[in-house]
């Protein structure tokens, strides 16, 4: 009965702790590992609301989108990775912290079924329920029918954030060799090969 | 059994469907014809505009369909119409621009109907969810044309910072809507309304409040102004006349939807939120104004100012309150486009000048340009019989009609200290010693300035049509 507020209350509370270091702390590669807490925190609530799919696609694609971001951080930010190693005992109280809490969380989830198995029934039930149609079954039911509007609208924000990054990025270098696949194809061995008859003692 | 699943209505997002199928077309035209096409499919795209104001004029369908998220109504096809042909206007006041600064890309204009696109669709947004999506169509692709010029620090900076803005903007937009959501149980307008009916909880109020705050920004209204005079001086001009126009037209419209259709039980909560921004944004509209020196900052002031004087009509909540408020976005368009056409114009020596000192002696250099532009000045500042002042009296009429008496008083007395920064211009213009004069103006310029000096002067002529057709507009709202 008590469990559900108490995990809600618990993975909200991390969220927003950990959101607020995402923007507080001075380390971008803090802020990244601080991303990470709260994307998984917040896949909790997701899946305190019977959103399981939403909940795992969230780990999948954000948590995988946030390795490509740290890579990014890596790369872009003149961060010194010589100076942040001699600190790698400062920064493990930090790090420690972050795989604490998500331990904590992770044993409370497991044992929490252990200690009230009746909190399995507490969930919020999709709708409709998992015996008719799966997770993923429900919303592709919804998203290509009631809501195919909203699907291709935010389709068309996707394709206008694509036109944006190309025409404030993409720059055509001159003078840069390409690959051109017709001009290799149409080569004739005329235009490729030359005999030349040498003399022997003289050069070309 | 799987369900049967109609087939939606199509009819009455024609001109949408129209639009975003011909942008696609335009894009792929582009990318395989180069740089070169860029003349074409800046001609096509004002060809699309018009076949859209066609599609919303005569091909009917009113009406909701997607299961209520979309609606056309009468109030909605004269908006649309006036957007499109504000971003028509815009796309055609750029080609000169385009050619001599040396930015003709094709994507210009195919970003322009895209963000018209999802004015569009802001228009007729009938639910939260449409509402949103309509909206960051539109600023996403305003951003971007805000940053077009990428090789100028000013205009990325315009650019950069119009997006963090307005992404803090959208997270308030989507945070208030969440609230209502949760408070209401629904996305769409009319079953928000029904819901409110029965009586509002406190959250639902803040969600209100958060709602009101995202859409404040779009229209630029006080106290969600700040981005306003950076954006307008740091992004090309054209750009700037098309931000100052189109965009403005369908916030102001999205909003007397939202609070006329999903909050119109709780019409008391948000009149007290719109006669609140009014009045600051007429205040510091008319004051903040006055040390201007750059042309473009002055302009994004006087639009804050002209959107708190549009929304003296929406305080009064009342179907001449909205009428009032369309017959003023009607006037401040062609008033808006004519002002930035001259401003478009000032050229010397192959650059731009924006300073006001500048349109020093223009009446005795170019005297129809100044003749346009001083009348396009008068009737900013509101003086009959010029078409501002009777954009100012609908509004001042429907506040006292209302019983705002203190709010029609402010609005008076701000316009008249709005005048002053307007009227010297005028003076400046007329009795200034002359500067060396401007390069020829370009054709397309010319004719936008003549057509709306031309609706300035005589708007008499043709203003019982116009209120008439915002009446019906305003009364398929109530």
């Amino acid at each position: 009965m008590i469990l559900q507020p108490i995990f809600f209350y618990l993975f909200s509370a991390v969220t927003i702790a950990a959101a607020l270091m995402v923007i507080s702390s001075r380390n971008p590669v803090h802020s990244v590992l601080f991303l990470i807490l709260a994307f998984f925190n917040s896949a909790g609530l997701f899946v305190l609301l019977g959103a399981e799919f939403i909940a795992m696609i969230l780990v999948v694609v954000y948590v995988g989108a946030v390795a490509v971001l740290f890579l990014f951080v890596v790369m872009m930010l003149d961060v010194d990775f010589v100076e942040l190693r001699q600190g790698f005992l400062q920064y493990l109280p930090i790090g420690a912290l972050i795989g604490i809490i998500l331990l904590v969380e992770l044993v409370a989830v497991l044992g929490g079924t252990i200690i009230a198995p009746e909190v399995a029934q507490q969930v919020a039930q999709p709708i409709p329920p998992l015996a008719e149609a799966s997770n993923i079954a429900a919303i592709g039911e919804l998203l290509y029918t009631k809501y195919i509007f909203f699907f291709q609208t935010a389709g068309l924000v996707l394709l206008v954030a694509m036109i944006g990054a190309i025409v404030l990025t993409l720059r055509h270098k001159e003078g840069v060799k390409r690959q051109d696949i017709g001009a290799q194809v149409g080569r004739t061995r005329e235009a490729a090969v030359e005999l030349v008859k040498v003399k022997s003692g003289q050069g070309i | 059994m799987p369900e049967v699943i109609m087939m939606p209505t199509l009819t009455p997002l024609l001109a949408e469907l129209v639009l975003a199928l011909g942008a696609l077309g335009l894009l792929m035209f582009g990318v395989f014809a180069g740089e070169r096409s860029a003349p074409t499919v800046t001609g096509v795209s004002i060809g699309l505009l018009g076949l859209a104001v066609l599609l919303v004029l005569f091909a009917g369908g009113d009406g909701t369909t997607f299961n209520g998220a979309f609606i056309q109504d009468s109030f909605a096809r004269f908006m649309k119409v006036l957007t499109l042909i504000a971003s028509g206007f815009a796309i055609a006041m750029s080609v000169g621009y385009a050619r001599l600064a040396g930015f003709q890309r094709f994507e210009y204009p195919i970003l322009i109907v895209l963000a018209t696109l999802g004015m569009l669709l802001m228009i007729s947004a009938n639910d939260l969810i449409s509402l949103y999506l309509g909206l960051e169509l539109q600023s996403l692709a305003i951003y971007v044309l805000a940053a077009i010029h990428r090789d100028s620090i000013r205009s990325t900076e315009a650019g950069l910072k119009y997006f963090v803005l307005g992404a803090l903007s959208s997270g308030m937009l989507l945070y208030g809507s969440s609230l209502v959501y949760g408070f209401t149980g629904h996305t769409n307008f009319i079953e928000i309304a029904n819901v409110l009916a029965d009586g509002r909880s406190t959250g639902l109020v803040i969600g209100l409040v958060f709602v009101m705050a995202g859409l404040a920004f779009k229209i630029s209204a006080v106290p969600f102004h700040m981005w306003t005079p950076d954006v307008y001086e740091g992004a090309p001009t054209p750009v700037t006349a098309f931000l100052a126009a189109a965009p403005k037209l369908a916030a102001m419209a999205l909003t007397i939807r939202v609070v006329t259709e999903a909050f119109a039980p709780i019409s008391m909560d948000w009149q007290q939120i719109v006669a609140f921004v009014s009045i600051a944004s007429m205040v510091l509209g008319a004051f903040a104004a006055i040390g201007q020196r750059n042309i473009k900052r002055l302009m994004a002031y006087s639009s804050i100012g002209h959107m708190g004087y549009a929304l003296v009509g929406l305080a009064a909540g009342t179907e001449l309150g909205v009428q009032s408020v369309i017959v003023y976005l009607v006037i401040y368009v062609p008033m808006t486009l004519g002002a930035f056409a001259c401003i478009l114009s000032m050229r010397r020596q192959e650059h731009m000048v924006e300073d006001i000192e500048s349109l020093a002696g223009l009446s005795r250099t170019q005297p129809m340009t100044a003749f346009m532009l001083g009348a396009i000045m008068f009737s900013l500042a509101g003086i009959p019989p010029l078409a501002g002042f009777f954009a100012k009296y609908y509004v001042f009429l429907a506040a006292i009609e209302a019983n705002l008496y203190w709010l029609a008083v402010i609005g008076v007395v701000m316009s008249v200290v709005g005048a002053f920064y307007y009227l010297r211009i005028v003076k400046l213009m007329y009795f200034d010693e002359a500067e060396a004069s401007f390069e020829r103006m370009p054709g397309e310029l010319k004719a936008v300035l003549v057509l709306s000096g031309a609706f300035v002067v005589a708007f008499l002529v043709f203003a019982s049509p116009i209120i008439n057709a915002a009446g019906t507009a305003a009364a398929s709202l109530f």
